[in-house]
């Protein structure tokens, strides 16, 4: 077998005292697509920063082409021709795209940066991942996909031997996939060696020749995926038989419903992204929302939960016409929203899990009316375990968790609230397949104990495995609401993108 | 004693105390404190007191800065609240009247209160940016201070106006009671109601905050009032020491100096956590030097240089950078060594 590009041995990384990557060895081929598996907490983002040089390794050592190297910085990194796309997007959210996908390897011209070329440099990279978007415009305004379209095309504008793609597909739809693993495929053609990192199993099977798994910091084994089975590869993760990973079955509901639902919108239209859209949300029920990227879904989220103004439009709470002008009044009548941008829009970083946890249930309580903190411990505590949130540390400051564990925490957050209409906007993004299921089932108890909860996932199979009904909005207008029984994955599927075709 | 060193207040406080070192060194009858006609007098006396003004202001800063924000007009606030009141005073039929005084130091705070209002307003209700918001009134206020006065310098001589800065309480300086009051009360609000964490919680990240239902802009709005009100007491505290109110000379530069102080006390001027106690502490490290180059008698052209070197090796003692070389200098660096040896024995086999 011809030498690795790339190759990390006993590669360590404590964080104070806790060993987050723990003697792992890895190596990476050029022209192959190797996966890194493993639970929300295991190592995967910290192995990859210790390769990009992000992070400093504690102990161990990079090789690129057989030569050790020791990167003190990404920049050096990027040097050695490896590029990354990091987990939380690390884009700058208030300059325009091209300048995002050309920072740092911005071109010259007789010393000055080339807007031109800059420009036309993007739309190329853009184009090629099928994105038609204005790169003149503004990062921030586009949606978290296009954003994470945007660092991948960032990392793949220059050049690279290495790529490193840490759950580049978290908020991505099948199309936008398709068109990365079309990328993906080319760049290995050319003998770009790549990491891929996802919690999508299929995505894993389609794309990879080769998978590392890693369990708690330590390293399980290196498999070919071709010979690894599904299962397998589950049990290597968890370190337990997949078989404790059963998807409760949804409760379905005798057809005689609640006379009247708990929320209810009608001809709600908020700017360009949603249009006239009429929603009945039923207690005890879960109501999945599919659509494309760009289709409205989170446009509709927001309208319904106070935190974008609505233009036009009424929200009836129980039968009275309510104004949630701002997610405070939502919140107080019971309608809370996890915001499918965890990063921008949910974690504090800085503040302790308890604090996270506490946040709003102590922002609803008001300034003066502060909780014990004998009280706030016992709470956070309380959610920690039930949804397992690890380290069960409180008093650690919530951006060190990982990333699922940092999803965890915003949901424990919003539970908190005893909220009685719950939105969650892609609550599965990053977590791993055995928290998946424990949040389906979440949520399928959280409805079961009476609570009207809506389900937003890219992931339509997610979507017609919690929902009881599913909402097809497309081009910011509701299509449909279908009964998840009337649906199978294939059917969803093509209503979602063609609907005449159905 | 590493896990003293990694509070987060042991550099800061370390740095303070090398400072009252080494002016003993320098001059042994530095800490000396004698008791004269019942009250303390010293060279650290001095710092408590002296140091009143720029503590109040300091405080405020800390607050306004963990919303992730800044306010530049505090010293301009502390000419208006001075003017106003000593323009009260010396224009009333009995200005050593103790009931006078109060009237017109409410007075001075009430209108510190509005402009701290004023630039709440424009930066939590119009979202302008604190920095341009509070210039406004930096650049407008010594101008109001200027017409309350009628350009001059208004002086007044008052003695229950002077006890404010320079009478004793229970033998120490009535102004260390002030500052003391100031910060206490803060700390407790902070700890005894949610408002420090969810202050935090606005300075890291505004929109998370916003969906979590926090009352952002009442939360920032109180931070500058806060900040104003502090500032126009720190105001009558300096007119009261001059005995004057000087549009111009009152907080002259004091918000930098303040942010200074917030900063060496180890709160990050990205907002979010803060700390009242670290900023008590740089002030007290800015008060120190002050007085260290009194007390050394660095001429005053060279005194500005000598506070800019002191306070960049303040600065670079505080760094986690420097830290970091300086583990790496002494060794100190967990496995370095022995993973420099496994490396060489795997390269041989
Ligand atoms: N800056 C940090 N400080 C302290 N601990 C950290 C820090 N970053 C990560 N950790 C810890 O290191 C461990 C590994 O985290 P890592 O982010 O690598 O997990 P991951 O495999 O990428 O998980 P996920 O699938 O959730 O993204 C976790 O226990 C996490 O809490
Ligand atoms: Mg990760």
């Amino acid at each position: 077998m011809e030498r690795p590009i790339l190759e990390l041995t006993g590669a360590t990384v404590y964080f104070g005292a806790d060993a987050a990557l723990d003697g792992v060895d890895f190596r990476l081929f050029p022209g192959e697509v190797h996966s890194l598996m493993g639970e929300n907490g295991a190592g995967k983002s910290t192995l990859i920063k210790a390769i990009t040089g992000a992070l400093q390794l504690t102990s161990g050592e990079l090789r690129i082409d057989g030569e050790v190297m020791h990167f003190g910085s990404p920049h050096d990194a990027q040097e050695a021709g490896v590029r990354a796309v990091y987990q939380e997007i690390d884009l700058l959210p208030n300059i325009s795209v091209a300048e995002n996908i050309s920072l740092g390897t911005e071109p010259r011209r007789f010393g000055l940066i080339d807007w031109k070329e800059m420009r036309e440099r993007a739309h190329a990279v853009l184009a090629d991942l099928g994105l038609d978007i204005d790169p003149a415009s503004i990062l921030g305004r586009h949606s978290l996909a296009v954003q994470q379209l945007v660092a991948i095309a960032r990392a793949i504008s220059t050049e690279a031997r290495v790529l490193v793609l840490d759950e580049p597909t978290s908020s991505l739809d099948l199309d936008e996939c398709a068109e990365l693993f079309r990328v993906i495929r080319d760049l290995k053609e050319r003998g770009v060696a790549i990491i891929f990192v996802s919690h999508f199993l299929d995505q894993v099977y389609e794309i990879c020749d080769r998978v590392t798994v890693l369990r708690d910091g330590k390293l399980v084994g290196e498999y070919l995926t071709r010979e690894f089975l599904r299962i397998d590869l589950v049990q290597a993760m968890l370190g337990r038989s997949a078989e404790s990973l059963r998807a409760r079955p949804r409760l379905h509901l005798a057809d005689e419903r609640s006379t009247e639902p708990f929320l209810s919108a009608r001809a709600v239209s908020v700017g360009s992204g949603i249009n006239d859209a009429d929603v009945d949300m039923i207690e005890g029920e879960v109501l999945g929302v599919a659509g494309l990227l760009g289709s409205g879904r989170t446009e509709l989220a927001r309208a319904l939960t106070g935190i974008d103004k609505l233009d036009g439009g009424i929200i009836r709470i129980q039968g009275t016409d309510e104004s949630l002008g701002n997610p405070r009044s939502a919140i107080s009548l019971g309608v809370v929203y996890s915001s499918e941008n965890r990063r921008t829009e949910g974690i504090l970083s800085e503040l302790s899990v308890q604090e996270n946890i506490t946040l709003a249930l102590q922002a609803e309580r008001g300034v003066f009316r502060r909780i014990r903190p004998a009280r706030q411990r016992e709470l956070a505590m309380s959610w920690v375990d039930a949804l397992d949130i690890r380290p069960p540390d409180l008093d650690r400051p919530a951006g060190t968790l990982s990333g699922g564990n940092q999803q965890k925490v915003l949901l424990a957050r919003l539970l908190a609230l005893s909220p009685r209409v719950l939105v969650l906007d892609e609550p599965t993004r990053g977590i791993d397949v055995g928290a998946k299921v424990e949040v389906q089932n979440l949520v399928g108890e959280l409805a079961d104990n009476g609570l009207s909860v809506m389900f937003i996932s890219a992931e339509l199979e997610e979507v017609l495995r919690v929902g009881n009904r599913v909402l097809i909005v497309q081009d910011g207008r509701i299509l449909d609401t279908v009964p998840s029984e009337d649906l199978t994955a294939d059917s969803l599927t093509a209503l979602v993108a063609r609907p005449e075709a159905v | 004693m590493t896990r003293l060193m990694k509070h987060r207040l042991f550099w800061p406080v370390f740095s303070l105390l090398a400072l009252i070192v080494i002016n003993t060194i320098a001059r042994p009858q530095f800490i000396k404190i004698t008791m004269r006609d019942g009250e303390f007098y010293g060279a650290l006396i001095d710092i408590l007191r002296n140091c009143a003004p720029l503590m109040l202001v300091a405080l405020g800063m800390t607050l306004v800065i963990a919303t992730r924000g800044i306010d530049l007009s505090v010293g301009a606030v502390m000419a208006v609240s001075g003017a106003v009141t000593l323009t009260i005073i010396d224009g009333s039929s009995s200005p050593g009247s103790t009931s006078t005084v109060l009237v017109a130091i409410l007075a001075g705070i009430g209108v510190s209160l509005v402009l701290g209002l004023w630039n709440g307003f424009l930066v939590a209700v119009l979202d302008i940016q604190p920095i341009i918001a509070t210039l406004v009134l930096m650049l407008a206020g010594r101008g109001v201070a200027l017409l309350i006065t009628d350009g001059f310098i208004t002086t007044v001589n008052s003695e229950p106006l002077n006890f404010v800065a320079t009478g004793y309480l229970f033998a120490l300086p009535f102004a260390l009671f002030i500052w003391l009051a100031a910060a206490a009360a803060i700390a407790i609000v902070e700890r005894r109601t949610a408002l420090g964490v969810l202050t935090e919680a606005v300075g890291i990240n505004p929109e998370a905050s916003r969906l979590a239902g926090v009352r952002s802009r009442g939360i920032i709005l109180g931070a500058y009032v806060a900040s104003g009100t502090l500032a126009g007491i720190a105001g009558i505290i300096y007119s009261s020491n001059i005995r004057a109110a000087d549009a111009n000379a009152a907080g002259d530069l004091i918000e930098l100096y303040a942010i200074l102080a917030v900063v060496l006390g180890g709160t990050s001027l990205m907002g979010g956590k803060f700390t009242i106690a670290g900023t008590v502490i740089g002030v007290l490290i800015i008060q120190t030097l002050d007085s260290t180059i009194l007390f050394l008698g660095v001429s005053s052209a060279q005194s500005p240089v000598f506070f800019a070197i002191v306070v960049v090796i303040v600065v670079l003692i505080q760094s986690p950078r420097v830290h970091q070389w300086g583990r790496a200098l002494t060794g100190g660096f967990r496995t370095r060594p022995g993973t420099e040896v496994r490396n060489d024995a795997e390269v041989t086999a």
